[in-house]
């Protein structure tokens, strides 16, 4: 009996450390040698393994980020800068701090400011829907509703909002990794810098159609008029395919456009207060009038001066009359 | 208006449709052995059908909290199935622990209807078969409707394993017993109650591969491999082996063949595939009867196979065009 | 004798040829015509006539944007109102030329009589310019330009070809009855298209759920071959109706016995497919100058009352032909352009007609709308349903989980997009829907794949050189 036992102590110990030993010998013999650097980098990750940088995932960003001259081509969006310090410091290079970034739907179709056209009935997919037609209201640009990005988000940041049919991005949850820019076959979903306190101002459309048959397809639509452009003292905004565009470089979210837009395609978020809409349009014309004043002065001395020239300030005119 | 991605056209063959016709192949089976077995029969049935149904019923609706999929008539096929498959004297409640494990076991576990990678009314009786032996071999010799000298007794497979081990020979089994194949044929020889009429099975099995729900590769291929394999042993020893015909009609080969093993979601995809699961029930159901210490190997030749499939699958495929 | 087909999959849905006994019938010129200038495969034509021009019907109006592409021609005559955007029947915004109508003014040298002209050109390279200037496209449905088909590239030789009458797709009657009251025209287009060719042998394939069309195609063939020798080789055959026997691989599988191989063309087996209204714009374009500015249009389905075959000037807008014949019936509810199977549902009725419309569909709720999809059954229904093969239940599943090597190794780049799989799938899963888009992905991994290989290789000679 006792005999039994130890035999069998014996035997199944000898296996172990025979077993042990092998597979230390295989461990040995086909050890990958790698910079240290790497995985002290890939610690430093988040590890959400999202793609968001442009790597397969966090090993392949430490691999190519350890190989590379400078940090310029590598930055972790879900990280942000207090990731890349901690690996530029492993790494001993310096880091420019990018601004934090967040996905913005710029779709402000919904259900009452888009009437649907026809009924969809195919896969519930905006990519399957895309390829397929216009989509299912007037508006050949705007969001299909599918929820494509909201499959592709990992962080459970977007969700569909039933009642207005669009995507909402939950701002605490967003890492910017831009997989949801990746899956919108529209291109309505774009990383924007977050701003102070997480104020933005943004036109929430991107419908290239001329201004009437936008406005035709959706309540809400920019409509190319270009009044944000001529009211907009910072040279921020662009008009370009009949779809104004803010950018958030030069923007300095004086909310002047998104008092004066006729459509209210422009938004401003996380404002502290409301937008007093007529307060500031009337500090524009006051701003105008005075603009002109001093322009028909200036044009009254130069007539004074030389031969008669056309009067500058005669689209503000228009405008003005149209925002009467 | 509607708009969707081609083809706007569907056939009208839906699922419900196809396992209705299935219910519909099995019905002369049924009818015959209601007819032959009496009300006892009956009772096995309704408790199989009715439970499978509400076990299905109650695990979608309170377990996965999704809509019920009874309405797809899967659930009724499997409580026919696993009834034909027991004993007439079979208690309910021993019935209804088969229909549990058949739809809650084999069936929900895996997600449901097309994702269990075994017949679930096989494993249905299986169990059963494993935990209640007493039951699951007390068989009786049909009396007729409402007969109430129940003979209880063997089946011929059972009688010949048994005669054979006590060393007995074939032949003299047989006269002894007075086992014709007429008898087979017309429904009048111990078994479960779907064995009990070939004929009527065979009229199933037309009935479906006529209305094109199964192809009848599968079958054939079993049939075929049972005869020629069955035919080298009884040649090379008729005192030890039974002969082909003898094995062709008795047990559940011909229900298994026709109804179990050509069940959509655990047979191979492809024809080829088909034949060679085929051949390989057929084989190990004979290797269990010669050999094994069961009279019957039919239910486990077929769960064997069913294991295959995925390999099966994933060996054989469609003929391409225009590819070698 | 057994029925020829196609060797591989196929469905047999109800073929609902209602509007067959329907003379074609000729549709007034509509007060505007919207001309898209792109219509073809390949690259879009470029307009040459400006905002205010007069133009005459049958004038060019946008020449060849490259190699892959196709004249387009005015197919009335008025003023040009407008090039620009307008939205398509998808939606989605196409350059298009408007053009208001005034009167019926044709340009010179375009024979508009009934005159049969049944002695051809001898010469290749004259027919080919004429189909080119005619500015011809297939119009089986893909529109590819008939000239780049009938110039196959050097060392490939064709052995048959082949005259596609087999409209398989249901409802769909406009090939039916241009072989019934075309059908000389189509023979000597056929003729022509041959010659181009130079090849000997040419088969007129026809499904056989149409037998007056094999009879009457029969006879013209047998006539025509007693008056010049240009006919010989011109054979008719009747083929089993099954769909998608019109779909060009599975033709030449049918007709020759033939498989062309993955990512090829039917010229690598010696073959070249072409439609029968294909064969008519050729007749016209090369005896009649004529060019491409009409064509058939079957206008059908059980819920509109008013079937009807019509001869449509390209360019009519979509509500004017459904408003001629009396209006979107109250029950429709979805209106498809081309047959049941391959169409396109229609989202935009202001749309106008191209050279390839061959049909304008009412389909029902009932009959159309998509049940709600359940789990697979793996019944290999859709496997068996397959043309090419494919197996799409696995491709579906594949695609799903992004695995392209897979999706590639299990050939999804082979498929045609016929919808077989989607008719015949009993669970309704939309299998198309989602192969479709993995077929697209993959041709675009291929597509990169092979120019970085040329690149590679391009490089690499000029490193030894």
């Amino acid at each position: 009996m006792i005999t039994t036992i130890i035999w069998t102590i014996a035997i199944i110990s000898g296996l172990g450390l025979l077993l042990a030993l092998t597979l230390y010998l295989v461990a040995q013999r086909f050890k990958v040698e790698e910079d240290p650097r790497i995985e002290l980098v890939e610690k430093a990750m988040p590890g959400a393994n999202c793609g968001g940088c442009g790597f397969a995932g966090c090993h392949a960003f430490a691999d190519s980020a350890v190989k590379a001259p400078n940090l310029d081509n590598h930055f972790c969006p879900v990280g942000g800068n207090e990731t890349m310090k901690k690996v530029a410091e492993i790494l001993g290079y310096e880091i420019k701090e990018k601004a934090p970034m967040v996905a913005v739907v710029r779709c402000n179709g919904t259900c009452t400011n888009r009437p649907k056209v026809n009924d969809y009935d195919g896969s519930i997919s905006c990519k399957v829907k895309a390829s397929l037609y216009a989509g299912d209201t007037g508006c050949a640009f705007g969001c299909l509703g599918c929820g494509d990005c909201v499959a592709a988000c990992q962080f459970g940041a977007l969700s569909m909002d039933p009642e207005t049919g669009l995507p909402v991005v939950d701002e605490s949850k967003c890492t910017a990794c831009g997989a949801c820019t990746k899956a919108c076959p529209k291109a309505i979903i774009e990383l924007r810098k977050k701003g102070p306190r997480g104020m933005r101002e943004y036109v929430s459309c991107v419908n290239k159609d001329k201004g009437p048959a936008a406005k035709k397809a959706c309540a809400a639509a920019c409509i190319g008029c270009g009044i944000c452009v001529k009211t907009c003292t910072h040279g921020a905004i662009v008009l370009e395919n009949n779809v104004a565009y803010i950018d958030p470089e030069k923007c300095k979210l004086c909310r002047e456009c998104e008092a004066m837009c006729p459509t209210g395609a422009i938004h401003g978020v996380n404002f502290p207060k409301p937008l007093d809409k007529d307060a500031v349009k009337a500090r524009i014309q006051e701003r105008q009038k005075k603009a002109r004043e001093a322009a028909a002065a200036a044009a009254e001395a130069a007539k004074a001066a030389t031969a008669p020239q056309p009067v500058e300030g005669n689209n503000e005119v228009k405008k003005e009359e149209n925002n009467g | 208006m509607l708009v969707s991605p081609n083809p706007h056209l569907h056939s009208k063959t839906t699922t419900a449709v196809l396992m209705r016709d299935v219910v519909i192949a099995l019905l002369p089976a049924v009818i015959v052995s209601v007819v032959f077995y009496g009300w006892k029969e009956l009772l096995v049935l309704a408790v199989s059908v009715l439970s499978c149904v509400l076990v299905e019923y109650l695990i979608t609706r309170y377990c996965l909290k999704k809509a019920s999929t009874i309405g797809d008539w899967s659930a009724i096929v499997t409580g026919i199935l696993l009834a034909l498959n027991l004993p007439t004297t079979t208690p309910w409640w021993v019935v209804f622990i088969g229909a549990l494990v058949a739809i809650g076991v084999a069936k929900m576990t895996f997600g449901g209807l097309g994702q269990n990678v075994f017949n679930p009314a096989l494993v249905g009786r299986v169990f059963l078969l494993i935990s209640f032996p007493t039951y699951m071999t007390h068989w009786e010799i049909p009396q007729g409707l409402f007969g109430v000298d129940a003979i209880s007794g063997a089946t011929p497979l059972g009688v010949i394993k048994e005669g054979l081990m006590q060393g007995a020979s074939v032949p003299e089994l047989m006269a002894q017993h007075g086992y014709s194949y007429s008898q087979m044929l017309f429904a009048n020889i111990g078994g479960s109650a779907g064995e009990a009429c070939a004929i009527a099975i065979l009229v199933g099995f037309i009935y479906l591969v006529a209305r094109k729900v199964i192809k009848p590769w599968i079958t054939l291929s079993i049939l075929g491999t049972v005869a020629a394999v069955s035919c080298i042993f009884w040649l090379a020893n008729p005192a030890q082996f039974t002969d082909p015909l003898f094995n062709l009609l008795t047990g559940g080969l011909l229900l298994g063949s026709c109804f179990m093993a050509t069940d959509y979601v655990t047979s191979p995809m492809t024809t080829k595939g088909g034949i060679i699961f085929g051949i390989g029930i057929g084989f190990i159901t004979l290797m269990i009867r010669y050999f094994g210490s069961y009279p019957e190997g039919m239910s486990f030749a077929i769960l064997i196979m069913n294991s295959t499939v995925p390999l099966l699958n994933n060996w054989f495929h469609q003929k391409k065009y225009g590819r070698a | 004798m057994a029925r020829r087909t196609f060797s591989i999959g196929g469905v047999h849905p109800n073929d609902a040829k209602i509007s067959r006994d329907c003379k074609i019938e000729t549709l007034p010129t509509p007060p505007v015509v919207y001309i898209a200038v792109a219509q073809h495969i390949g690259a879009p034509a470029k307009p040459v006539v400006a905002v205010g021009d007069k133009v005459k019907a049958g004038q060019v109006i946008a020449e060849p944007g490259g190699f892959m592409s196709a004249y387009i021609h005015s197919s009335v005559s008025g003023t040009v109102k407008s090039i620009g955007p307008r939205k398509d029947l998808s939606g989605n915004n196409q350059t298009v030329v408007e053009i208001a109508v005034e009167g019926d003014e044709w340009m010179e040298g375009i024979d508009r009589t009934d005159t049969l002209i049944t002695e051809i050109p001898q010469d290749p390279k004259e027919i080919i310019e004429k189909i080119k200037l005619g500015g011809v496209v297939g119009l089986g449905g893909a529109t590819f330009p008939t000239h780049v088909k009938l110039s196959p590239p050097p060392g490939k030789k064709c052995e048959m070809l082949i005259i596609n009458g087999c409209e398989c797709e249901p409802y769909l009657t406009s090939d039916f009855r241009t072989l019934l009251e075309k059908g000389e025209q189509v023979v000597i287009g056929t003729a022509i298209i041959k010659k181009a060719l130079g090849v000997d042998k040419a088969t007129i394939a026809i499904e056989d759920n149409k037998p007056e069309a094999i009879e009457h195609i029969t006879k013209v063939v047998e006539g025509l071959k007693a008056k010049s020798a240009d006919y010989a080789g011109i054979e008719v055959l009747s083929l089993m109706k099954k769909y998608p026997e019109g779909g060009e691989k599975q033709l030449i599988d049918a007709v020759m016995h033939r498989q062309v191989k993955s990512g090829g063309l039917p010229i690598d087996v010696g073959a070249v497919v072409d439609n029968v209204c294909t064969a008519l714009a050729v007749y016209e374009a090369v005896q009649k100058n004529k060019p491409l500015v009409d064509n058939s249009v079957t206008v059908t389905g059980e819920c509109f009352p008013h079937q009807a075959n019509l001869l449509v000037r390209v360019g009519t807008p979509l509500n004017y032909i459904i408003d001629y014949l009396g209006g979107v019936p109250e029950n429709a509810a979805k209106v498809i352009s081309g047959g049941p199977m391959m169409g396109k549902a229609i989202a935009n009725l202001e749309a106008a007609t191209l050279k390839g419309t061959g049909g304008l569909l009412f389909l029902t709720r009932e009959q159309t709308k998509r049940m709600p999809d359940s789990s697979c059954i793996r019944c290999g229904k859709c496997a068996d349903a397959c043309p090419m093969g494919l197996e799409p239940f696995l491709l579906n599943r594949l695609a799903k989980a992004g695995n392209t090597e897979a999706l590639e190794e299990n050939a999804v780049q082979d498929c045609i997009m016929c919808g077989c799989c989607l008719y015949s799938c009993p669970a309704g899963i939309p299998l198309l829907d989602v192969i479709s888009q993995a077929r697209g992905q993959i041709m675009g991994i291929m597509k990169a794949r092979a120019a970085a290989a040329k690149a590679a290789a391009e490089a690499a000679k000029a490193k030894t050189e």
